[in-house]
């Protein structure tokens, strides 16, 4: 951000749900739906205190189910609407998620995930990867899914998000965990940029002078669905092509480079700096999109580097991806937290090794 | 309704509503689908509200809502539509929402999302179509097929002690303080579909008035399914069908509730 557009903005001090919600009503956001659950209920609340002066909407759902039809009902509205919610209840909405991919529908899905399978626990876990951006849900598809690692990503993400929803006509998430949600620390509020923001020529608003509209996605007519799943696919094409964003981080003249994300990457800098310190060339490269993931800057990193150091909150699931970007598969080292917090010190403690090991 | 239109020497008292499409039905001989697409057409027809109208179409055969009513639509995963309309609602509350859906949907997966947007007083209209039966998957057991009724699912019959009771809606809903209206009709008599009519048209005049949720149930046949010829369906709406879901008001709001 540049230093006049920084003087012109807010400094914050805030927990990263609340950015969240702050993004969301700066990019025009004014309808919000939810159900509660540990560790997000921040969003809802500050939701159910602030929508109604902003002449938006606040409703508490039955469920999870409900939550998100009810958010495609708005969606086919035309209306910039969000959700937020946890592992559990991100599951109950999968149902939903994918029949909004196939009625190609916008709307931002937040995922503060705690730890898993089921129950798990409320502790920070990267464990719904997977998830979040193989589909999720049945008959293949896509999410857009952006992984914050600080509370200004948090604001200028969700922004973001509504954006690229809105111009590729898809749901978007936000997946963040417990300590990028609950944490406190300053970020600037950025004004929104409303050059960002497309016409909906698709929306139910009744047919006034035009012919009768569907929003839906069932097609079986001859071969509509095929035609339909390719159409998608272009879709999904473009994104990969046009969408995927990372951040290099100390990578200049790096043997070893960590690839993690949120919360893993945000600890992974601190061990990073002690690493530099005592001389061994670590850096990272932080995936800012999941879906789509920076196929290419993994793939050249893999051939300058000596290691890749995939750091996970899970037993393994993004470094799949990263094996797919580069035959060199003997340079990826993976260290796995599940539903733990890696430290600093663990995480040098890996790279000393590693830098002992080549040298 | 609509206005006569004089053709010729002769003069015509009845034509199709201009919220009804044209086109051929798909639906199977003796289905009533049809017949309450016409309703729901001339109701909207009454009222002028063609252009200002979202519907949201479900699961099952009633899903092809879109292919015969002319206004905009959108389609809602099974049992959902309740949840969606209130989106669109939330979203336009100056529009008129309806959902149509069928006993499957309505009274099997969706009863929590019907549930709570009745207790709501979401301000939409439900049209519920109960034929007893899963129509579109083949014949299945519903949550309102009939005690001792053969389906593929039940081929000696629904037994309360393996597979519960069939549900009364109407009434259900009707004891929910958020709901503005609760009927059951059926159209398989002239009369009936007369009646029927009335009762769409106090659903719809709920929401046009801001009262809040209403539904109107409609008994339903599934000749395909049932295994019987149109004439003998009628029949046994008639007769097993009306006994058990007895035909009536259960709820009519006369004020609006007010904070």
């Amino acid at each position: 951000m540049s230093a006049l557009a920084a003087s012109a903005s807010k400094r914050i001090l805030t927990k990263g749900n609340e950015a969240i919600c702050l993004g969301a009503v700066a990019a025009g956001c004014r309808h919000y739906y939810g159900y509660p659950i540990t560790p997000q209920n921040d969003i809802p609340e500050y939701m159910a205190a602030h929508l109604p002066a902003l002449g938006g909407t606040f409703l508490q759902a039955e469920s999870e189910v409900a939550t998100i039809n009810i958010i495609l009902g708005t969606s086919a509205s035309g209306k910039r609407v969000m959700t937020s919610s946890s592992g559990p209840g991100i599951s109950l909405m999968q149902e939903g998620l994918s029949y909004m991919a196939g009625s190609e529908l916008p709307a931002v899905v937040v995922n503060i995930s705690r730890s898993g399978p089921g129950l798990g626990g409320i502790a920070p876990s990267q464990g719904d990867y997977l998830q979040a951006v193989k589909g999720g849900g049945h008959g293949g598809y896509r999410l857009i899914v952006l992984a914050p690692h600080s509370v200004q990503e948090m604001y200028t993400l969700t922004m973001l998000a509504f954006d690229l929803a809105d111009k590729y006509r898809t749901p978007a998430m936000i997946l963040g965990d417990a300590i990028v949600g609950q944490m406190k620390e300053p970020f600037i509020a950025s004004p929104y940029d409303p050059a960002s923001t497309v016409e909906k020529p698709w929306a139910l608003t009744g047919c006034v002078g035009r012919e009768r509209r569907n929003v839906k996605s069932l097609h079986l007519k001859d071969n509509a669905i095929e035609v339909h799943n390719w159409k998608l696919h272009e879709k999904y094409e473009r994104i990969r092509k046009d969408e995927a964003r990372a951040e290099s981080y100390m990578l200049d003249g790096a043997t070893i480079a960590i690839v993690a994300f949120g919360t893993a990457a945000r600890v992974s800098k601190t061990a990073i700096q002690w690493a530099r310190k005592e001389g061994i060339a670590a850096g990272m490269l932080r995936p800012i999109t999941l879906f789509p993931f920076p196929e290419r800057e993994v793939s050249e990193l893999a051939r300058t580097v000596d290691v890749l150091l995939v750091i996970e909150m899970n037993t393994g699931q993004m470094v799949e991806d990263v094996r797919q970007c580069t035959p060199l598969h003997d340079r990826i080292v993976f260290l796995g937290k599940p539903c733990v917090i890696p430290t600093p010190e663990e995480i040098l403690e890996r790279i000393r090794l590693l830098a002992g090991r080549k040298g | 309704m609509n206005p006569s239109v004089k053709v010729g020497f002769s003069k015509a008292v009845y034509t199709r509503p201009r919220s009804l499409v044209d086109v051929k039905s798909h639906f199977c001989p003796g289905c009533h689908h049809g017949t309450i697409h016409k309703i729901v057409a001339e109701c909207i027809d009454r009222y002028g509200l063609r252009e200002k109208t979202i519907g949201v179409a479900c699961v099952g055969c009633s899903v092809f809502l879109y292919d015969y009513i002319d206004v905009d639509v959108v389609e809602s995963p099974h049992g959902r539509a309740p949840a969606v309309a209130t989106g669109v609602k939330r979203a336009q509350p100056d529009k008129f929402v309806f959902t149509y859906q069928g006993d499957g949907d309505l009274a099997a997966i969706g009863t929590s999302e019907i549930i709570h947007a009745a207790n709501r007083g979401e301000n939409l209209s439900v049209i519920f179509v109960n034929n007893t039966t899963y129509g579109m998957t083949g014949g299945q057991m519903a949550p309102t097929t009939m005690l001792g009724q053969k389906t593929s699912t039940t081929p000696y019959g629904r037994d309360f002690r393996n597979d519960g009771y069939p549900i009364r809606m109407a009434e259900l809903l009707a004891g929910l303080e958020g709901t503005a209206y609760s009927a059951r009709v059926a159209v398989s008599t002239p009369a009936q579909i007369r009646k029927a009519k009335v009762s769409l048209r106090k659903a719809f005049e709920m929401q046009i008035s801001g009262m809040g949720f209403s539904i109107v149930e409609f008994l339903s046949t599934c000749p395909t399914n049932w295994g019987m010829k149109p004439l003998e369906a009628q029949k046994r709406v008639l007769g097993e069908m009306t006994e058990y879901f007895p035909l009536g008001v259960f709820k009519e709001r006369k004020q609006a509730d007010v904070a």
